[in-house]
Parts: C-alpha cells; structure tokens; sequence
C-alpha cells in the first residue's frame, strides 16, 4: 500500500470551511455524515464518534456540554500538542460543530497542565473567532450559539480518563467514576457531556466539508482515515506522522529512518510491546490498536529498564482509588526490581503475570486495566534475554 | 503569618473568588491563580477558599495534595521538572540529571538554600520527540545537553 502523507490533517488544501458547511445542515445530518464516516475515537479506545454523538443528541436535557480532551499524558505522545499548536482553528472548529450536533452551547478544553505555554495561543484564537462570529452569539448568520472555555490540568495523567477529566473539571480530585452510566447521559455537573480527543474534534471538519464517502476511502475496513502517530525513541527522524490506518511498523520504521530496531511500545506505556518478529502487522483498531504514539527500542536497550520505566510511571500516577491498581502496580515494579537483583524466581514471575492479568479485569478504570500491558508484553517476549542475564 | 499579611492574602483570594464564581467546579482556575502568584497554597489560603467556596477545607486539601502541580509549602522561584520517562531517558536525561545536581549542589526534590531553584523530576511532559526535556515554571527547554541546561539555569535571574 503507499504511504500517503498527510491526508486529512496534515493536507490545509482538504480543509475547507466545514464549520460554514456544517451550520447549513440539520444535526442529525451531521450525525449521520459522522457516522457514515466510520470516524472512530482518536484518543486510543476507538470508540464510534457518529454513536456517541447520536446518543448525547438524543438524551433530553436543557443542557449539554462539549469536552475536547487535551489532556494528552499518555508517555511518548505528543500529537495533540502539535494539532493545538499548528492546527488550532480545526480542532475549535470541530469542537463547535459537535455541539451544534448535540445541542450543547458550552464547550471546554481540558489543557493538561505541561502545555500551559500554548494557553495564550490558544486564547488569542478563541478571542479572534469570536470576532470573526465563529463563536458566541448566532455563528456565522445562523441561530447556534457556542461558547469555548480552557481549563488547565495540573499535572495528573488520570484526568485523561473522561470520568476523571470530569472529577477534575466540577473542582475534585480526578479519581475515575464508575461507568455505566457514561458521559453521554451523566457528564458534566450531572448533564449529558460527550468528550473528545484533540484529533477527532480536528477530523470533523475536514469529514463535513470532503464528505464521508472520501473519508471513509482512506484506510482499512474496519478503522477508518488516517492516524496521527507521535514518533520518539531509537531513530533519525522524531516528530508527528499522519498515515493511513493499515500501515505496517515496517513501513512506519522505514519512514522515520529507525537502525536496527529490537521492539516498538505502541500506544504508549499503556499499550503493547512488539518485538522484531511482529513488524509486519499494522496499525488499526484490528490488529496494533494505539492512541498515537510509537517509542522505538535498537537493539542495545535493556527491555528490563524500559519495564522499570514504565511500572515507575504508573506507580505514580494510580490515583489510588481502587485496589488493583494502586497494589498491583507496586508489586510488579518490586517484581521488576527483584529481577534486576537477581532474586525473583520463575514462579513467582508467573504469579506477577497472573496479577497483572487480575487487574486488567479487576481496576475500575483503563489506568489499571492496562498498566499491566508492557509487564507481560515484555515479560512473554523478552523473557530469555532478560533471564540470561544472570 | 502576620495578621496584615493575612489579611492581604483574605483579600486577594475573596478577589479571585468574586472573579471566578464561589462554585465547586471554580475550585482549580482559583487554586492555580493562588498557586501561580504564590508558589504555593498555604493552609491559610486553603482555609480561606474553603470558606468563600462555603466547602469544607479538607476538601481544598484532598484536592491540593492530589495534583502534581500543586503545592502546599514554599519552595524555590524556579521549580526545575526534569522528564524521566521513557522517551527522555533514552534520550539520555540521566546526563543532565547529574550536571544540574552538580551544579546546584541538590539532590531532586530539594530546594536550594537560597530558595532560587527547588529540583523535580516530571513524567512525560510530550516533549517525546526532542528530549531529554525540562520545565522550568511554565517554559520548555528541550534537546538539553549538560552544558545547556547549566546554562540555562545561570540565566534564571
């Protein structure tokens, strides 16, 4: 398949006026459009954006609300800092959209606390569309109005769960709530709230303006479009790449000039691990699902370090509220030290495993439930190298 | 705490309170303005916000305590947030890490005696692809070398 560059996002001839086309239709046209899409949520749990949008739409409620999650803390991910930074009228745009789709008037951004650099840019382009009559009072000649407010994190990696992003939003520490009931009946302050990753508010206006049927051309059956994919670790060309769904890591490897490389960690330290013999699968929903981002290992990086690093990360951010996550991550970052000590035996590496698997069932939210990922990913594919150490 | 200074500091926050609104969902823009004139949100301060936000303090402190920005004493000026995950260390952090403890003779997580510079590490701050990277206050420094990021600190005035 050829590698296509820059196709919906990365490409400003494709991006139009949506938001013009967009305020001419009815909502449920812009729904279906959505939906017709096949524009899945970017964030990295592909969730159907058309589905979720009807079902805010149809919950009944005076208010509603409009969340775009730029809370991006998944480690190795940097793609959204890159949309808001370059990209920042598509993302609003988008944003606006939605709520017109919904019914929301009111929309916020959540900034994670780290990019508060970009607050005044970000500022400066709100205050420029109200100006413009993109935002406030009858947009663009039409009876929608829509506001857009940002708010700062500050500094904890769980508010990029929506429940917890939704804690911290009404003032109380982002702990996850339970779900059902989701968002899109019981959001913010109690209303219907649909929340959104940075890069699926952008897709949407270049979905209105160059139609679902050219959308939903690019990339495989089942994932639909492009993906942004943050770049980092052992190679030449770091940075953000929008390729196709159905890109294979060989060609993403190829494509940023990576030498030697032993495995990539896909999605994060929350995603999976995939070592040499796996290269040839490909990035989509189906098969290496990811939020965005791939961290490259060469062949002279201890798999054993790259664990710690990530079980140090989660230790850290557990918000602490459930038991699997808050124990179960301290206990495989001491099985991760014992290994490094030379004292964990091959049974109890076994028992870790099957800790790490009783949480992924039993965490209350996605922290738990996939910071096991790399300990096993790397545990199963690397256990020789690491166990021949000593 | 002198009373006079107190009762500036009652004053300032019933000002960002009035500004924001005295709801919950205020409780983190309040905080943050506090924290980004402060430093730090003291107990007095936590006190007076609970009272305006008509909350009980130990809420203010549930959250305070549980955001990683946020702080309760008063540390340094410059708050220095070295990355240390993963894209970041094999960048090579650890080189760094080390100069800047050499430099200010700190360990990370202490503050200078001068209350110029308090030392931490961060987690990934998405800087993933031009590390090893580092925050001070609210700026981003990024492909630091040893020799860079020393001088970047001598230039903290």
């Amino acid at each position: 398949m050829p590698i296509i560059n820059g196709t919906v996002l990365f490409n400003k001839e494709n991006h139009g006026d949506g938001l013009k086309k967009a305020l001419e239709l009815k909502p449920q046209e812009i729904i279906m459009e959505i939906r017709e899409s096949g524009l899945k949520g970017r964030g990295g749990a592909g969730f159907p954006t058309g589905t979720k949008w009807m079902l805010a739409a149809a919950a009944i409620s005076e208010k509603k609300f409009v969340i775009c999650n730029a809370d991006e803390g998944e480690p190795g991910t940097f793609k959204d800092r890159v949309l808001l930074d370059e990209y920042t009228r598509l993302v609003f745009e988008g944003m606006i959209i939605a709520g017109y789709a919904i019914g929301a008037s009111k929309g916020y951004v959540y900034l994670r606390g780290e990019y508060r650099y970009l607050l005044n840019k970000l500022k400066s382009e709100i205050d420029k569309m109200y100006s413009e009559n993109q935002l406030g009072n009858n947009i663009l000649g039409s009876n929608f109005h829509f506001d857009i407010e940002i708010r700062l994190g500050s500094g904890a990696y769980v508010c990029g769960e929506e429940s917890a992003l939704i804690e911290s939003l009404e003032g109380h520490r982002g702990e996850p709530r339970n779900r059902p009931p989701y968002p899109v009946n019981t959001g913010f302050m109690g209303y219907p709230t649909i929340v959104n990753n940075v890069e699926t508010f952008a897709a949407v206006p270049v979905i209105i303006f160059k139609g679902a049927e050219w959308f939903e051309k690019i990339g495989t059956d089942r994932s639909k479009g492009t993906k942004l994919i943050s770049v980092s670790g052992d190679c030449e060309k770091p940075g953000v790449y929008e390729v196709p769904f159905g890109t294979t890591i060989n060609e993403m490897l190829e494509m940023v000039a990576a030498k030697d490389t032993k495995a990539v960690q896909i999605g994060g330290a929350s995603g999976i691990c995939v070592p040499k013999s796996e290269f040839g699968r490909n990035i989509s929903f189906e098969d290496v699902s990811t939020g965005g981002s791939i961290i490259i290992f060469n062949k002279d990086r201890d798999m054993l370090q790259v664990l710690k690093n990530f079980m140090e990360f989660f230790v850290e951010e557990s918000c602490g509220q459930c038991t699997p996550c808050r124990i179960g991550n301290i206990k495989l970052l001491e099985g991760v030290q014992m290994i490094e000590r030379g004292e964990c035996s091959m049974s109890y590496l076994k028992e870790l495993i099957e800790l790490g698997k009783t949480m992924q069932i039993a965490s209350k939210c996605g922290l738990g439930q996939s910071s096991p990922n790399p300990f096993i990913a790397i545990m199963t594919h690397f256990e020789n190298e690491i166990f021949t150490q000593w | 705490m002198l009373v006079s200074e107190k009762s500036a500091l009652t004053a300032e926050i019933e000002g960002i309170v009035n500004e924001y609104g005295n709801t919950r969902d205020n409780l983190l823009p309040i905080l943050q303005r506090i924290l980004n004139k402060h430093g730090h949100i003291s107990e007095f301060a936590q006190q007076e916000v609970a009272r305006l936000l008509d909350i009980h303090p130990v809420e203010v402190y549930g959250v305070v305590t549980f955001y990683g920005f946020m702080r309760v004493k008063e540390e340094g000026r410059y708050i220095v947030r070295l990355c240390k995950t993963i894209s970041c260390d094999l960048a090579g952090k650890e080189a760094i890490a080390r100069a800047i403890e050499r430099e200010l003779d700190i360990k990370f997580g202490e503050t200078t005696q001068d209350k110029k510079f308090t030392l931490e590490y961060i987690n990934c701050m998405g800087m993933c692809d031009a590390g090893p990277a580092m925050l001070i206050n609210d700026t981003v420094y990024t492909h630091l070398t040893p020799r860079k990021a020393i001088e970047i600190l001598k230039n903290c005035k």
